[in-house]
């Protein structure tokens, strides 16, 4: 078993700090559980800043900007049609034609999305730059990506993907995961992302008026991604009946004067009237109370806790499973409730996280901030990490679909990625801030255990670039 | 630090080999009407040039048997070409040979810095940093030069160039530069690769399969473009000094400019006359006629020093390469430079001769090279040269008249 401080930097975090003391390493070689337990706090998967707006206040950002934009348009195209009643005039008469009004260059150049996106990714980067371990980075990654949106749907959700990440996230990656199911689902951006605004009861008051009905996308990745898994015994009948509960949930616009715009509401004048059976249960009419009720006994069920040990030692431990790991997680998940701090507790102790060899690939994000974090490459602008974490094929924020990245080696181990991986390792070699040379760095983010091969090829390297490329393409680094 | 979208733009690309760094300003001796208005360019050479291969003492007794199957000879198919009746040059370098015939080519034997360890890390350091010893990364002696030179304006804003937190360490400082790379993606140079695939075949041959498919793939895309070396990339020092060359050529230009060329390490199959090393000059030399070329009339003004950290060993080793050793060659060349000469005081290559036993002794100190180059051309003082550029250098007299008046 390896139990010391570079291993379980290289599984659990984000990799050892260019600024590591030699008293800090010491200490986490000595007991390596205890010192990754001791992260587990809360407080610390936290990031607020006042300059981060909430997803309302981004969401609000943005239909303000749309209405703008729409004005401009609609001015313009008035403005280039004859005005009868001015052509019918006599000429002595006629007033002066208004001078075309120009457009306003500041409404043509909004681009709040982009702007919040921004400043929500220099944030994301600058957090998993400069946390101790990076453990509950990787938490809150590994969260993220299990309810993944993707910025490419819409303003809306390019606007509050980092918001999203930041209010129904990372207050509940060592919570309950009842609480973190809870406010996903009734998050504005996941509402939007899966279409759930656009889902009306087919009897309902507001589907009836305007003749529409269910769109199960959001019911149908609840159940086979956020929950059950899509071999969780569940059948088309429970995604309908789901989709059914949770019609309403929305968020309102700017011309709704009765509530806040870009927060979530239910709304029961869309919601399904009646009593739906689910996975055999029945559940009442209960407005919004229904869907809360369903969505609370999918968090718990067994096969919500065995798919997500699954994902869970997946990411962290192996590509496949030890499966006395997976039971454990299931076993722990059900037993505590969903306790999300003890589930990691216990990926954290178990003797299965620490066997075998790293055999799999460090994904994109975590191979760049990692680099970063070994090199002091301090993100000071986002550009930069998002262009090659674009380049690498994870581009942040941006999966392909609600799967959300995968979390494999054939995921990842392709030949165009991993030269591109050696480009980025050459030219952030290059940029290094941190002195030394590459042999006292390599020792110094991984103490002795570097292979004797990786020692000497780093050692031998003709320039100090070359070597710290060589550090960040070793498998000590790429593999975890 | 990397790149900004998928399409990579250059300024990310700086600091990366074959980049320009530049100083930002016009030294004020430049505006004045008739007054001088010279131009100085530093190349580093990482990985540590083979001097006896690039610069060969056919008139030593002991050359032949010490560098074996990479020596010169000085006559067959791929002769040196004869610099005076003692050295001959690389054939890779018949530009420099034309230079050196017309007296704007010099070559300096023998030397190195103060720095008599050999670590590529520490030997890079203390040649750029232009301190006594290793251990300052915080500024290079060419950007101490920049700012003892009295600030004029600031060069032409272009697109080209842009601003960069990376620059090779010779240029980096206090004084402000801007930067420009020739490349348009983060490529691996072929050395990397190759030491890395070495790597991933004891370690990772998964990792080093998808890697040689991914390079093979480059390989076919970029193949049809240039006439690219298996090895070394000689086109791609040139395609630099073009772009770099260019850059520097116009009147509101940059005076005083850096590059660094990889790829010198030659520890095995270094080929003499032919092979890798002849490749890598190929491309030095390439480079300096572009720099002839683009340059214009400015390259009246231009003196351009090449250097690189340290030497090699006297003796082949048992791969056909030499391994860290300590005196080399350093090249000027320039239509400001007074050449057609090897500066040297040769040494010997006698057993007894050999620093430490095994490497050409170093008998000229490059940092003396460099401040009378400093001094005749851009006009720094001893002082100065002595205190600030090259710090604790006093006893390194300056070697004068290396600029012709």
């Amino acid at each position: 078993m390896t139990m010391n401080a570079s291993f379980a930097l290289q599984r659990f975090g984000l990799g050892a700090r260019f600024d590591l003391s030699a008293s800090d390493r010491t200490a986490m070689d000595q007991d390596p559980r205890a010192a990754l337990k001791a992260e587990l706090v809360p407080e610390v998967a936290k990031l607020d800043s006042p300059d981060l707006p909430s997803s309302a206040e981004a969401l609000v950002a943005v239909m303000e900007q749309q209405k703008a934009k729409k004005a401009m348009r609609e001015e313009i195209a008035a403005a280039a049609k004859p005005d009868i009643a001015a052509a019918n005039q006599p000429m002595a008469t006629a007033p002066q034609p208004t001078p075309s009004q120009p457009t306003d260059p500041s409404v043509q150049k909004m681009n709040v999305q982009r702007d919040i996106f921004l400043d929500e990714a220099q944030a994301h980067f600058n957090k998993a730059f400069t946390d101790k371990t990076g453990l509950i980075e990787r938490l809150v990654w590994f969260w993220s990506n299990h309810f993944a949106v993707s910025v490419t749907k819409g303003q809306q959700v390019r606007a509050t993907a980092g918001s999203f990440e930041r209010e129904a996230i990372r207050p509940h990656v060592l919570g309950r995961f009842v609480d973190m199911l809870m406010a996903v689902e009734q998050h504005p951006t996941m509402l939007f992302y899966l279409d759930n605004r656009d889902s009306f009861g087919p009897d309902s008051k507001a589907g009836q008026r305007r003749q529409k009905g269910l769109n199960e996308n959001l019911a149908r990745e609840i159940m086979e991604l956020h929950t059950l898994g899509v071999n969780g015994g569940y059948a088309q009948a429970d995604v309908t009946s789901l989709a059914r509960v949770i019609t309403g949930w929305t968020f309102p616009n700017l011309s709704n004067d009765r509530a806040e715009p870009g927060k979530f509401i239910f709304n029961p004048n869309a919601h399904e009237p009646g009593a739906f059976k689910l996975l055999g249960k029945t559940y009442a009419a209960a407005g919004q109370a229904q869907g809360e009720a369903a969505l609370h006994d999918l968090a718990f069920h067994p096969a919500t806790a065995r798919h997500l040990a699954f994902k869970f030692a997946r990411h962290f431990v192996a590509d496949e499973p030890p499966p006395n790991l997976v039971d454990k997680l299931t076993s722990n998940f059900l037993t505590k409730g969903g306790d999300l701090k003890a589930f990691t507790e216990t990926l954290l102790t178990a003797d299965e996280s620490w066997d075998g060899a790293a055999k799999k690939l460090r994904q994109p994000q975590t191979y760049l901030i990692a680099a970063s974090r070994a090199l002091n490459l301090s993100p000071d602008r986002p550009q930069p990490l998002l262009g090659a974490l674009k380049a690498l094929g994870q581009p942040l924020w941006e999966p392909s679909g609600p799967n959300g990245f995968g979390d494999t080696q054939a995921d990842w181990a392709s030949p165009e990625g991993i030269k591109m991986r050696l480009g980025y390792a050459s030219l952030m070699a290059s940029q290094s801030h941190v002195a030394g040379n590459p042999s006292e760095i390599l020792a110094q983010l991984y103490g002795d255990a570097p292979s004797p091969e990786t020692k000497q090829a780093v050692a031998r390297a003709e320039s100090r670039q070359q070597g710290l490329a060589l550090l960040l393409m070793s498998p000590e680094f790429q593999r975890c | 630090m990397l790149c900004e979208t998928p399409s990579l733009s250059r300024r990310r690309l700086l600091g990366l080999s074959g980049s320009l760094v530049a100083s930002a300003f016009i030294p004020h001796f430049a505006s004045s009407a008739g007054a001088r208005d010279p131009r100085f360019i530093a190349i580093i050479l990482r990985g540590a040039m083979d001097g006896l291969s690039a610069v060969a003492p056919l008139g030593d007794p002991d050359y032949a048997g010490l560098h074996g199957d990479l020596a010169l000879t000085s006559s067959g198919d791929v002769a040196g070409l004869k610099l005076d009746s003692f050295f001959s040059l690389n054939p890779a370098m018949t530009n420099f040979f034309r230079l050196f015939g017309k007296g704007q080519g010099a070559v300096i034997h023998a030397t190195a810095t103060g720095y008599r360890d050999r670590s590529h890390f520490d030997g890079q350091d203390v040649l750029e940093s232009g301190y006594a010893g290793p251990g300052r990364t915080d500024s290079g002696w060419l950007n101490r030069a920049i700012a003892a030179l009295p600030q004029g304006q600031m060069i032409s804003p272009r697109s080209s160039l842009a601003v960069g937190s990376v620059a090779p360490l010779v240029i980096r400082g206090q004084a402000q530069t801007l930067g420009w790379a020739p490349a348009n993606t983060p490529t691996p140079g072929d050395d990397l690769s190759r030491r890395l695939l070495d790597l991933y075949a004891h370690t990772d041959p998964l990792l080093g399969d998808l890697l040689r498919a991914g390079l093979d793939t480059q390989k076919l895309a970029s193949g049809a473009m240039e006439s690219m070396n298996k090895q070394d990339k000689p086109g791609d020092m040139v395609l630099a000094a073009r772009g770099a060359a260019h850059i520097m050529a116009a009147n509101d230009g940059p005076r005083i400019a850096a590059l660094a060329f990889d790829g010198w390490d030659t520890h095995e199959n270094e080929g003499g006359a032919k092979g890798r090393l002849f490749n890598l000059l190929t491309g030095l030399d390439g480079a300096l006629a572009e720099f002839e070329q683009g340059l214009g009339e400015s390259w009246n003004q231009t003196a351009i020093v090449v250097m690189t950290e340290f030497g090699r060993t006297a003796a082949i080793n048992g791969t056909e390469g030499t391994d860290h050793g300590t005196g080399t060659v350093a090249f000027l060349a320039g239509g400001a430079i007074k050449g057609g000469r090897v500066i040297a005081d040769w040494p010997g290559l006698k057993a007894s001769a050999l620093y430490q036993g095994r490497d050409l002794n170093p008998t000229t100190d490059l940092r003396s090279v460099l401040k009378g180059l400093l001094g005749d051309h851009l006009g720094l003082g001893q002082q100065v040269l002595s205190s600030q550029v090259f710090p604790d250098s006093a006893s390194a007299r300056p070697v004068l008249g290396l600029i012709s008046a």
